[in-house]
């Protein structure tokens, strides 16, 4: 049977990051199509090609034999072609039936015709199977609930291509056993549904056929998923080279420096026990949603702290702000390097100094020589590449950046502990291989110092023990010599079907 | 107390809170339940009233609008020296009303188009249109020659002045177009939610220069009874009347952020703003404190919006 839906030669480079290198695979008509692959792959940007939401630098997408050009979501409509993103994009303020037909209202002179639009999604959420009325506002609804609204979007607007991006990452487990029966309707009906996720179960109980990614590039496609199993999906996943650029080196580890007992807050309800000894590097891993960042931001006092107890070198910290936690010695360099990162229109020398500078300001006077001997320092110390300490910030390369922000807290006098989130996202080797280094001096200086990263290679090339977090609890811990990838990336998979983590919690 | 919780605290928490405040005000201010101070009331809040009615849609499609007082002002002050050049009433009302249009349009424009924050466009359109005004009259207030401008003020339709009336069918109008027209709907849905709203296929440049230029058309409307009102045309009118505005709707449960808005909340906010006006006249307080009286108002309604949402939330 030809492929319905088929994608040839995709490739898609963004500035640094090869994201796509010629992928092609196809998927037949009425049928269920997993795409999986770690973070980064490139799952992300093959979809939001398919959307219409940016454009491959070349390849292309046909669908039923026909060549599409999409230049805006709206000609990928037209085709046929709707994508359910993982965040929703719903009015809450709007009833269901209005959200359902947002953009095509059924009127007359500008006046909705309210009868025909309740009668019309009444008639299509009863088709679906949905008990939602139609004029509930999607304010008062369930997160499900929500999903199911977006899912039925996509039908109502006739969608051949129907793709689904990580859809039940918020639904309880009888929202998705609905969610999997509408799906199981839409492909006896004869549509396209191309399913991303990362629960490898779903992909075995829905899928037809299915295709890795990896690294950007088509690491296998399953036409059926007979000869498939758990184990040969996740090496197909990681099976990459490792070629050494972490240049890890043992070194001595002292004292406890960071300890961690019994901490929960509003996203992670579960208590989370863990430590981190002067001089080494504890790597955390976990895919995106699995309360990595969230941890570390409960830890820094930046989000609340409903119980438990952090220690520094043996004293209590209160985990009441940032400010505090800088005072007593804890730093957190924080994922998103644009929000909450740099600070954008100050000059890279001021980005540095901007917390140490209450050191050497008597009286909350600046000095701007110290200021500017602090910033040259950094820069020569760090190798920023920058053409001088007054240069904008926004114009240094992500790299460089990255490297700033480590100065900014090593400008602090006191670091005992720092924690770094996602400290190589969007930069190049050669600049990661410096951050490496950066860190492995800093650990040798007695930090303790905690790696969160989403980029398994990462974590194993630099880290000297790994916690791996899956759905906000640690599901298993690994020291430097047990460290393998296929056991590191089985138990961040959540796995509904088995009820134990893949390696007990140690 | 559950009972009188749920009261404050529900949808229509605002609406009890008017009817009481109502019932108070009748209750123990004298001669406030008759109805020579009821029509003096409904007119002194006829400005407030129509300019809020396009503000409310302004605020609920996530925008601002500075200018409205300005704009108010300057079309007064066209009508009257308009209907004085040309010696017709009719084509003063014309003028008065195209140049309000056109300053909506402009506004419009520069904020969807030249994607310049509302803020700082219309504080700008607010300046300028304000120095027209002034510039056109050389700073004094401009008479009014042919006596039959002063009519539409106070003309009267089943005994009551025309002005109230303009008001009442623009709430129902504005009420209409928000829950029941395509266009009220995109305002909400631009409001609630931008992205989605472009990705739906929603035109929101298009939407956003309507919905200012109707602001300015209907700022034009409340010129012309204004200055038909004080028999002349003043280029210092309305000072200030932005902020009243944004405050009714506010007060009316309308969100700055977007996407929630509704007519009848907008009346009783612009309502509980005159009778507040109007109770302390009859006490024979000083107008001085009436600023006092309306930032407080705003901030507890603003605070009573903020537990609602909560304790909604926490539900």
């Amino acid at each position: 049977m030809a492929d319905f839906l088929s994608f040839s030669h995709i490739s898609k480079t963004y500035p640094g990051v090869r994201a796509l290198s010629d992928v092609s695979f196809g998927v037949a008509k009425g049928s269920v199509h997993g795409l999986i692959g770690e973070n980064g792959a490139g799952k992300s940007t093959l979809i939001r090609i398919l959307s219409g939401d940016t454009s491959a630098d070349s390849g292309e997408i046909a669908i039923d034999g026909a060549t599409q050009t999409f230049s805006s979501t709206r000609d990928a409509f037209a085709a046929g072609v709707v994508v359910v993103h993982q965040e929703l994009q719903l009015v809450p303020e709007l009833t269901v039936a209005e959200n359902l037909r947002l953009g095509r209202f059924p009127n007359r002179a500008g006046i909705i015709d309210f009868r025909s639009l309740k009668e019309e999604v009444n008639r299509r959420l009863k088709d679906i199977g949905l008990t939602v009325d139609a004029d509930t506002k999607v304010a008062k609804l369930s997160l499900g609930e929500r999903q199911m609204i977006e899912i039925a979007k996509a039908i109502m607007l006739d969608a051949r291509v129907i793709a689904l991006d990580e859809p039940t990452s918020s639904l309880s487990s009888q929202e998705s056993e609905v969610l999997f029966r509408i799906i199981g309707e839409l492909r006896a009906a004869g549509k396209v549904i191309v399913y991303i996720s990362h629960r490898l179960d779903e992909i075995f109980r829905l899928c037809d056929g299915c295709t890795v990614l990896r690294d950007g590039k088509l690491a296998a496609h399953h036409v059926s998923m007979a000869d498939v199993t758990r184990d040969s999906l996740v090496s197909e996943m990681v099976g990459r080279e490792i070629s050494d650029i972490w240049g890890w080196r043992g070194r001595p580890v002292g004292e406890v420096r960071l300890k961690v007992e019994a901490l929960s807050g509003a996203k992670l309800p579960r208590p989370i026990d863990f430590e981190a000894r002067a001089g080494e590097i504890v790597g955390f891993f976990g895919l995106v949603g699995s309360g990595r960042s969230e941890l570390m931001r409960i830890v820094y006092g930046a989000d609340p702290r409903h119980s438990g107890k952090v220690t520094i070198d043996g004293a209590d910290s209160s985990g009441a702000s940032p400010r505090r936690s800088i005072r007593e010695g804890l730093v957190l360099c924080s994922e998103d390097r644009k929000f909450d990162g740099i600070i954008q229109g100050l000059s890279v020398g001021e980005n540095i100094v901007v917390s140490a500078r209450r050191h050497f300001s008597p009286f909350g006077v600046l000095s701007p020589k110290r200021e500017a001997d602090t910033a040259a320092e950094f820069i020569k110390q760090l190798r920023i590449r920058t053409p001088s300490a007054k240069q904008e910030i926004v114009n240094l390369s992500g790299g460089n950046q990255q490297k700033v922000l480590l100065a900014r807290w090593l400008a602090e006098t006191d670091i005992k502990v720092l924690i770094v989130d996602e400290p190589t996202r969007g930069i190049d080797v050669g600049a990661k291989a410096e951050i490496y280094e950066l860190l492995y001096n800093l650990a040798e200086k007695g930090l303790a110092i905690v790696v969160v990263s989403s980029e398994l290679p990462e974590v194993m090339g630099i880290s000297d023990r790994v916690v791996v977090m899956c759905e906000g609890r640690i599901a298993a811990r690994y020291d430097r010599a047990e460290f393998n990838e296929h056991a590191i990336l089985a138990s961040a998979l959540p796995d509904r079907t088995a009820g134990e983590p893949n390696k007990k919690a140690s | 107390m559950a009972f009188l919780k749920r009261l404050l605290l529900g949808e229509q928490g605002l609406l009890v809170i008017f009817v009481i405040a109502f019932a108070a005000v009748s209750i123990f201010v004298p001669s406030f339940l008759t109805e020579r101070n009821m029509l003096g009331l409904f007119q002194s809040v006829v400005t407030i009233g129509i300019v809020s009615c396009t503000m409310m849609f302004c605020l609920a499609s996530r925008d601002f609008d500075l200018s409205v007082g300005s704009i108010v002002a300057f079309t007064g002050m066209v009508a009257v020296m308009a209907s004085n050049a040309s010696g017709s009433i009719i084509v003063g009302l014309i003028a008065a009303l195209a140049c309000g249009t056109f300053v909506g349009f402009v506004n419009g424009a520069i904020i969807a188009k030249l994607k310049i924050n509302a803020l700082i466009t219309t504080l700008a359109t607010m300046q300028i249109v304000r120095g027209l005004a002034l510039i056109s009259s050389d700073g004094r207030a401009v008479g009014i020659n042919d006596p039959g401008f002063y009519q539409l003020a106070l003309s009267r339709f089943l005994g009551i002045p025309t002005p109230i009336w303009i008001m009442v069918i623009l709430f129902c109008l504005f009420g209409f177009v928000l829950n029941r027209s395509v266009f009220g709907r995109n305002t909400l849905a631009i409001g609630g939610n931008p992205e989605a709203s472009r990705l739906a296929g929603v035109n929101v440049d298009g939407m956003r220069i309507w919905i200012f230029t109707i602001q300015g058309l209907v700022c034009a409307v409340a010129g012309i009874l204004l200055a038909s009102r004080i028999t002349s045309g003043q280029p210092n009118a309305a000072t200030g009347l932005e902020l009243s505005a944004i405050s009714a709707c506010v007060l009316g449960g309308v969100s700055l952020a977007g996407g929630r808005a509704a007519m009848v909340g907008v009346i009783v906010g612009v309502l509980i703003l005159g009778i507040a006006e109007n109770a302390m006249n009859l006490l024979n307080i000083q107008a001085f404190y009436q600023y006092l009286v309306r930032g407080l108002i705003l901030l507890l309604a603003v605070l009573l919006d903020n537990v609602r949402s909560t304790g909604l939330g926490r539900k």
